[in-house]
């Protein structure tokens, strides 16, 4: 009866937009997600690319798919999820999680450049 | 009369139980988002500061730390064996998934409590300098959460003991499985700006 009765309520909520993983969603999931973590750790151990911007970049990008992947896959994230809510949460999260980043890394690198020498600075020839 | 003139809410509006509880916990996770990206702000502007000591290349193992990445992507999927034994209501496999996602998760917060003993060992703790001190409290930060997600999925095993897959303890299980891939996500953010761009600086 029990069950019966939790999985009643559980069919009433996928009205709501809520969803559910399936076993491709996850498989695949997973074998993404094997692929782009093996890349960037063979691109950075064996130095495959000559240049470490090129290599950089590659990884930040290989990093950017894999997050996208878990949230799809694995946090079955959809724009419709909870009426929409939790994807708007999720862009605000972004775009603040984004102003943090470049602003803390662009302020701090211009304040360390121009920062008035040190005492023991000034004693270096 | 009064109710039909009213301008807000007379009653509050009937929700069935927990038909929030994923929104709000969603919220939450954001909000935890936040607090990481303050330690990856740090770490990104304080990576770089090694007070003469030793850097990313003298400290970091890269196959130690693709093998702690590896235990994370599996118990990943484990969990997620486990939610999908739970909607075909087979407790028995729910809690066989989630006792294997949590060794894989033990084995990970054991390999990384192993590198920062190591670490400590060699002179290299967090009052080392800059570099490290930000570096142990990112990586720290989300060894601590993984921590906590082990000790809720023992409690959450017991529940589903005692009383089975109910409504209740389905709506755990969805926190938890959100929890846990959100930390994976986390992950994967340390290992690329912490390990394998430091590797590169």
């Amino acid at each position: 009866m029990a069950q019966h009765h939790a999985r009643d309520h559980h069919d009433a909520h996928g009205h709501h937009g809520e969803v559910h993983g399936t076993l491709p969603e996850y498989v695949v999931g997973f074998a993404l997600s094997v692929i782009l973590t093996a890349v960037p750790f063979w691109l950075v151990m064996d130095h495959v690319l000559k240049s470490n911007v090129h290599t950089a970049l590659a990884v930040m990008a290989f990093a950017a798919a894999q997050m996208v992947v878990h949230m799809v896959c694995f946090l079955h994230m959809r724009p419709r999820a909870e009426g929409g809510w939790s994807f708007m949460a999720l862009m605000f999260t972004v775009i603040v999680v984004v102003i943090t980043l470049t602003g803390s890394l662009w302020v701090m690198y211009h304040l360390n450049t121009n920062m008035a020498p040190m005492p023991d600075m000034l004693q270096q020839p | 009369m009064a109710k039909s003139s009213a301008f807000y809410l007379t009653e509050e509006p009937h929700h069935a139980e927990g038909s929030s509880t994923m929104l709000g916990f969603w919220i939450y996770l954001m909000s935890d988002c936040l607090v990481f990206a303050m330690l990856f702000a740090a770490y990104g502007v304080l990576g770089g500061s090694y007070a003469g000591g030793p850097g990313p290349k003298d400290l970091f193992e890269l196959p130690v730390v693709a093998v702690n990445t590896a235990m994370l992507l599996f118990s990943s999927i484990t969990y997620g064996f486990a939610m999908l034994a739970s909607h075909k209501n087979r407790l028995g496999a729910v809690l066989g998934w989630l006792g294997v996602t949590a060794l894989f998760g033990a084995a990970f917060v054991g390999i990384e409590l192993n590198e920062f003993v190591h670490l400590i060992r060699e002179g290299a703790g967090p009052q080392r300098s800059a570099f490290l001190s930000s570096f142990f409290t990112l990586v720290a930060t989300h060894g601590l959460h993984v921590s906590s997600g082990l000790a809720w999925m023992g409690i959450l095993a017991v529940q589903l003991m005692q009383r089975g897959l109910t409504a209740a303890n389905r709506r755990r299980l969805m926190c938890l499985s959100m929890f846990w891939h959100f930390l994976d996500v986390i992950w994967i953010g340390v290992f690329t700006f912490v390990y394998l761009m430091g590797m590169l600086r």
